[in-house]
């Protein structure tokens, strides 16, 4: 066993874990974080998607050790105080979704996607959500959803702008 | 799936990462980003007794600028390939081979010279590597030696890497001259590997093509250079004719496999195809 310090979702937590337990595992399994699901267990579908110090990262394919003295960020810590996130939001208004499995991992890579590229062509953000699969929708409302959450992100940093 | 169990060291030093790998037993594996090694591992088909995590080896991660080349630390995330000016400026087909590297998600975590020391055939970087005649910086209890790309790559999943060596740095030569360079890749579905992919990298000089240089993926158990069609381009017009023509020898001397995704005649055609498309946008016509 090894002991890991691991902030998730803006809570401090210190657990005891073997090695080989896959950041996943840890997360739904010893912190109840069930939001975060496993689709393909092969590293190819992006559902178990959460951002690891920042960045968006297949939980399945790292180490919860790995994630010693991290801050990992689950679809269950991005609404604050109640209110949806904007890429939440989106997903639902847009509907992004039809049977909503892939739709943790969507919304955590699309939320990366725009950190790093705030405002995204529609390629683009094809592209950047390229490691995630869905097998209902055809992605259409999808990428809908990312470009509305785009939208509202820039208006709201440029409200932000105007305050200061 | 859950990796068997194993012994767990996270070495900060690569003095450190030496003795662990010294002192990991019969059978050790080395994490580098972790994503070849873990899915592997999740399936059974590799048990290390002990893995050798260096994510923690700081001096194991960036890029610098040693005068006539460009030294890319091997824990160097594709993400930050991605974003470095150095790799942009002076090694670019880097970072278009690296963009077609499964996704963002695994390029945060994937590393450069985790990728090259995988040596999977159908990784995108080994031909990279050969095309821009890198040399690679290898760390081992006697000391560092230093392997050209030419000679790193042995076999199948098989690399120059002796058992209780670890790779640290990549060196890339940087390049005098009107140089070029394209990646071209095929491949049937985002985020895939490549079927056949090729690096081209060429030195235009008035009108003519004065070196090309052509790395192939996938098109044998090791990357390999197209060197008949290398040699149909050394001095030839800069045209597409001649181009086409000397890129119709580019599957010489190969021997891809056959597999659900292609043929190896399917293959010859491919590497072809693609010689003739990276070798046109390299020479910029």
């Amino acid at each position: 066993m090894s002991q890991i310090n691991v902030r998730v979702d803006g809570v401090a937590y210190t657990d005891d874990v073997e090695p080989r337990t896959l950041l996943v595992h840890y997360l739904r399994e010893q912190l109840g974080k069930v939001g975060t699901v496993i689709g393909c267990d092969t590293s190819n579908c992006g559902a178990c998607t959460v951002h690891l110090d920042g960045a968006a990262v297949k939980s399945c394919t790292v180490l919860a050790v790995q994630a010693d003295g991290g801050e990992v960020t689950t679809i269950e810590g991005l609404a604050q105080d109640g209110a949806l996130h904007p890429m939440q939001k989106a997903f639902h208004e847009m509907h992004g979704l039809q049977c909503g499995f892939c739709t943790p991992g969507m919304i955590m890579a699309s939320v990366d996607l725009l950190r790093e590229n705030p405002n995204p062509s529609e390629t683009e953000i094809r592209e950047g959500i390229e490691g995630n699969l869905c097998r209902c929708t055809g992605y259409q409302n999808i990428v809908r959803a990312v470009q509305q959450a785009a939208g509202e992100m820039a208006g709201s940093a440029s409200a932000r702008e105007e305050v200061r | 799936m859950i990796p068997a169990a194993f012994e767990y060291a996270r070495p900060t030093t690569v003095d450190e990462a030496l003795q662990a790998i010294a002192d990991g037993g019969e059978d050790v594996k080395i994490l580098a980003g972790g994503q070849s090694l873990i899915p592997v591992m999740r399936l059974r088909l590799a048990a290390p007794e002990t893995v050798v995590d260096l994510s923690r080896i700081e001096e194991l991660r960036g890029v610098r600028d040693d005068g006539d080349a460009l030294v890319i630390g091997a824990m160097t995330t594709h993400h930050d390939v991605l974003t470095d000016p150095l790799i942009a400026q002076h090694a670019p087909l880097i970072a278009a081979a690296t963009e077609t590297v499964a996704d963002r998600q695994v390029r945060a975590r994937g590393t450069f010279g985790g990728a090259l020391a995988h040596a999977d055939p159908a990784g995108d970087l080994p031909a990279v590597a050969l095309a821009l005649d890198a040399e690679f910086v290898i760390a081992g209890p006697g000391g560092r030696r230093t392997v050209p790309a030419a000679d790193f790559f042995v076999d199948y999943l098989t690399t120059a890497l002796e058992e209780g060596e670890l790779l640290v740095e990549i060196r890339v030569p940087k390049l005098a001259g009107q140089w070029g360079m394209h990646y071209e890749k095929f491949n049937r579905v985002a985020q895939a590997w490549s079927i056949v992919a090729v690096a081209a990298v060429v030195r235009r000089d008035d009108g003519h093509i004065a070196e090309a240089r052509i790395g192939l993926t996938n098109m044998g158990p090791t990357p390999l250079r197209a060197r008949a069609a290398e040699s149909a381009l050394a001095g030839a017009e800069a045209s597409a004719e001649a181009i086409a023509a000397a890129a119709r020898s580019a599957a010489e001397g190969t021997s891809p496999s056959s597999d659900l995704n292609a043929q190896a005649d399917y293959r010859e055609h491919l590497a072809q195809v693609l010689t003739r498309r990276a070798v046109t946008a390299a020479a910029g016509l």
